[in-house]
């Protein structure tokens, strides 16, 4: 039989406002450049990787800080990371598949 | 700690709400990743317009994007406040939660209206029935954590949204997030790679 534990409950280990606060200006910043980026003609051929790239880092912000992954443990981590790795290899699977790439 | 009250024994040590809705966030992953994957595959392969060098709205999107980051901090005010017992702050950053997703729907609603004005329906093309479907699922969620963010607000004017249930908010909060990061990818995929224009040919 599996020995029982309390439930874990760590309000106190999530970010403070003042993280909060910085992480949406990080957001908003990254949002700007990606639009900016867009309307810089002379960038076209580095932008799906540049776009990319951008999206993943607040991909990863809001799912670290907002979603507080980043101080929760691992097991929600893993449940979480392992259907998006599924995901992804699906996008990446099917795109060579029907020879978008 | 005002969790005592509610905390019970689990194998895992860990809430089984919690576990449970990041199982189902995972699910999650798997939906929208085929939803991604099949607008992907068949983006460029439409035979007759409009397609989305014509009709997107960048500058429109973005506007939508930024309103929907800005839910996302939001709602971590929102819980932050729940969990130190500040009722006040909890119900202002709650309906305001609620309603930057009411507006990102209205943004959306107006896009969908103009975009089948512009005689771009469900049926028009490949570009339409992925881009519909891909939007109109995300557009659903939105819906739902719209509804969601209500019901709480109702209760915690009922004062029945203490700390001691902020782990209902948070819960909330990771569903409300998760809509937030689908439409961070899909508004890079979709609408700035996407319509990227071509070159001269």
């Amino acid at each position: 039989m599996t020995e029982h534990t309390d439930v874990q409950h760590a309000p106190e280990a999530h970010a403070s406002t003042r993280t909060y606060l910085v992480i949406a200006a990080i957001l908003t910043v990254i949002t700007i450049v990606e639009v900016g980026v867009f309307y810089i003609p002379a960038l076209h051929v580095i932008l799906p990787p540049t776009l990319l790239i951008l999206s993943a880092t607040k991909f990863a912000l809001v799912v670290g800080f907002y979603m507080h992954l980043k101080y929760d443990h691992n097991l929600f981590r893993a449940v979480f990371v392992a259907p998006l790795l599924i995901a992804v290899a699906v996008i990446v699977g099917l795109l060579f598949l029907f020879r978008v790439f | 700690m005002s969790h005592a009250a509610v905390a019970h024994h689990t194998s895992t040590g860990l809430d089984n709400r919690k576990v449970a809705f990041w199982t189902f966030i995972g699910s999650e992953c798997l939906l929208f990743g085929s939803l991604i994957a099949t607008y992907l595959v068949y983006q460029g392969r439409s035979i007759s317009g409009p397609t989305t060098h014509e009709i997107l709205n960048i500058p429109l999107t973005s506007v939508s994007t930024f309103d929907l980051l800005m839910s996302s901090l939001a709602m971590v005010l929102a819980l932050a406040a729940v969990q130190r017992g500040d009722r006040v702050w909890a119900r202002v950053w709650l309906a305001t939660t609620a309603f930057l997703g009411a507006v990102f729907l209205g943004f959306q609603l107006y896009e969908f209206q103009h975009f089948v004005h512009e005689g771009l329906g469900f049926t028009t093309n490949l570009f339409g029935s992925t881009f519909f479907t891909l939007t109109g699922f995300h557009g659903a969620h939105v819906f739902v954590g719209v509804l969601w963010l209500t019901t709480l607000l109702v209760r915690s004017f009922q004062g029945k949204l203490g700390p001691q249930k902020a782990l209902n908010v948070e819960i909330a909060g990771l569903y409300w997030h998760f809509v937030d990061v689908v439409w961070i990818v899909i508004f890079t995929v979709v609408y700035l790679i996407q319509t990227t224009p071509l070159p001269a040919a």
